[in-house]
């Protein structure tokens, strides 16, 4: 199923796809950020893939000096039961990438997760509000620069 | 966005109204309180909301025009403790996701680490672990069907459903020697063995399930009040359940028989012969019957399993990567050693990344594992069904009731744990 799926992307969007890994069985296709909407429709739209749920949509904070950030989406086709990853870099400068709540509408609530903890903004996306954190926190939390015991004062709590 | 045709309203009671209210000193500015839309603020502290869930409604007269969910009242940062954890460290915090079946999240865990560091576990631990899903998915079918029922106003259900769930209870206590955070699989196998004790006990609880189960069903599909309150309710289409990543029993009530221990097998669910419940009508009645139908076909599946456990041993024989068993750990100097560096320092995966996902009784719980090579995870994503199910929520209210509020959230089952992580 792995080579059939690299071999109609590379058939469909050669330059778009950076790279490919395989490990454990899982295929992971490294995207180019500006063509992930392109390839994801490609993915839920073509016949034999069929790729339409996206199970999980998450960044990384991979706290390297160049593409620091990467965002993962594990899709899922009906069809041909088969698991893909999908992985885009994002570089700390440009925080920006094109959101996928067009093609999967569940990709709302990840997007606003991946906003939430990593600060990665999703242009054109309908309600890019924090999921988990309040509205007023300033930091990311799942950034490998915030400390695990937290930011003192950063949140704000009722007064005893 | 729909909205309620207006209402003609009568045009003397209409004064009468705020000839009633200028009275008391107040200054009336609403002119016609029947063509305004109001906010109204449910939860997070509310009792059918199941847990903290917070929403916001616009509601039209009694009609919900529009929903906003809001989540995160129960955020503890799991992910971030993960990348701080070792791996086997991170297995009680499992528990406190889905809390309602603390089995079935160990077991998720546990797989995507074992196949992020290519442990394979001995048959003995898969059937094992096979049969742990599957009461964990009765207990929590039972209290979802019992909640749902208690919801829309019918209190026995939940009382016999806690009652039958009570069984399954003493059997985590006679398991793992907890009822509710058990922490019972282990990477590599399981904290201790299964036990005669055990297989008498769930016998016992399989030959009463089927019968109460049918008490169940009797009591509330006969009932008037349970119907009405949950038919052509909450419906939410085959697309926009597959577009929103919507999984579980709410999937297979809206017609999409997609089940992971059928279509990508873990365990030994390859070897059970068992049938995929699902639906068509895809309101919060048929995600009751679908439920119901899952309690029979997880009683099935631990009939074949209870009698086909073979024996052997309950762990991987590798002692650098599989914690040793409790007693040889107290008496054996080398064991000691081991369980020290396995749960300070970690067992070391290769360099990689996972995904592995099981059907949990809420949807499909899945874990992405990334791995730097060391003994904790670089980042560990949990994706929780409940999120995902949640999302959807807005599709679902629309249009409806405010009463149908309950009956909604109630067929949708979310666990906040889950949800907020």
């Amino acid at each position: 199923m792995n080579e059939t799926i690299l071999e109609k992307l590379r058939r469909f969007a050669p330059e778009s796809i950076a790279g490919a890994e395989e490990f454990r069985g899982d295929l992971t296709l490294i995207v180019r950020k500006e063509d992930i909407v392109r390839v994801a429709t490609f993915l839920r739209d073509e016949g034999e893939l069929a790729f339409d749920l996206l199970k999980d949509l998450c960044g990384v904070d991979m706290m390297r000096p160049e593409a620091r950030y990467e965002v993962v989406y594990t899709l899922y086709s009906l069809r041909t039961k088969a698991y893909l990853r999908l992985k885009v870099r994002v570089e700390e400068e440009d925080l920006v990438v094109p959101t996928v709540t067009g093609v999967w509408a569940g990709a709302n609530w990840h997007e606003r997760e991946t906003y939430d903890m990593f600060g990665i903004t999703f242009s054109d996306h309908p309600d890019l509000r924090r999921l988990y954190m309040p509205d007023d926190f300033e930091h990311h939390p799942l950034r490998k620069d915030f400390p695990l015991m937290g930011i003192p004062d950063s949140l704000s709590l009722p007064r005893r | 966005m729909t909205t309620m045709p207006s209402k003609p309203v009568v045009e003397s009671r209409k004064s009468k109204i705020l000839a009633a209210l200028e009275d008391q000193d107040t200054t009336v500015t609403i002119e016609d309180p029947l063509e305004n839309e109001m906010i109204l603020n449910m939860g997070p502290q509310h009792p059918a909301t199941h847990g903290v869930l917070r929403l916001l409604i616009k509601l039209d007269g009694e009609t919900v025009i529009a929903a906003v969910p809001e989540i995160g009242y129960l955020h503890r940062g799991y992910e971030k403790i993960a990348e701080n954890d070792t791996y086997h460290a991170f297995i009680p915090h499992t528990d406190r996701l889905d809390y309602l079946s603390p089995l079935s999240n160990n077991v998720a865990y546990v797989l995507a680490v074992e196949k992020l560091a290519g442990i394979d576990a001995p048959p003995r631990a898969q059937y094992i672990r096979l049969l742990c899903c599957e009461m964990a998915r009765i207990a929590s079918h039972l209290v979802s069907v019992g909640s749902m029922a208690m919801d829309v106003g019918a209190l026995t259900v939940l009382l016999w459903t806690f009652r039958e769930r009570e069984k399954l209870l003493d059997i985590y206590d006679v398991l793992c020697g907890a009822r509710f955070t058990t922490s019972y699989a282990r990477i590599g196998g399981l904290q201790q063995d299964w036990s005669p004790q055990c297989t008498a006990m769930l016998t016992d609880f399989l030959d009463e399930i089927g019968r109460d189960v049918d008490e169940v069903e009797k009591l509330l599909s006969t009932n008037r009040i349970f119907i009405d309150r949950c038919e052509n309710v909450g419906y939410l289409s085959r697309e926009d359940a597959i577009a929103w990543g919507v999984t579980g029993p709410l999937l297979r009530a809206a017609g999409v028989p997609h089940d992971l221990r059928r279509d990508n097998p873990y365990l030994v669910y390859g070897e059970m012969d068992f049938d995929v419940v699902t639906a068509t009508e895809s309101d919060a009645l048929a995600r009751f019957y679908v439920r119901i139908g899952e309690i029979r076909e997880s009683a099935k599946i631990l009939r074949q399993a209870l009698g086909k456990i073979p024996e052997g041993p309950y762990n991987t024989p590798e002692a650098k990567r599989v914690l040793p068993d409790k007693e040889s750990t107290y008496t054996k100097m080398e064991e000691l050693i081991h369980d020290f560096m396995l749960i300070n320092l970690g067992i070391d995966p290769p360099i990689g990344e996972v995904y592995q996902g099981i059907e949990s009784s809420k949807g499909e719980l899945g874990f992405t594992i990334i791995s730097d090579g060391t003994g904790h995870p670089w980042r560990l994503k949990i994706r929780s069904p409940s999120t995902s199910n949640l999302s959807a929520l807005p599709l679902m209210l629309k249009g409806g009731m405010i009463s149908d509020i309950v009956a909604i959230i109630g067929s949708l089952d979310p666990v906040m744990g889950e949800a907020d992580k």
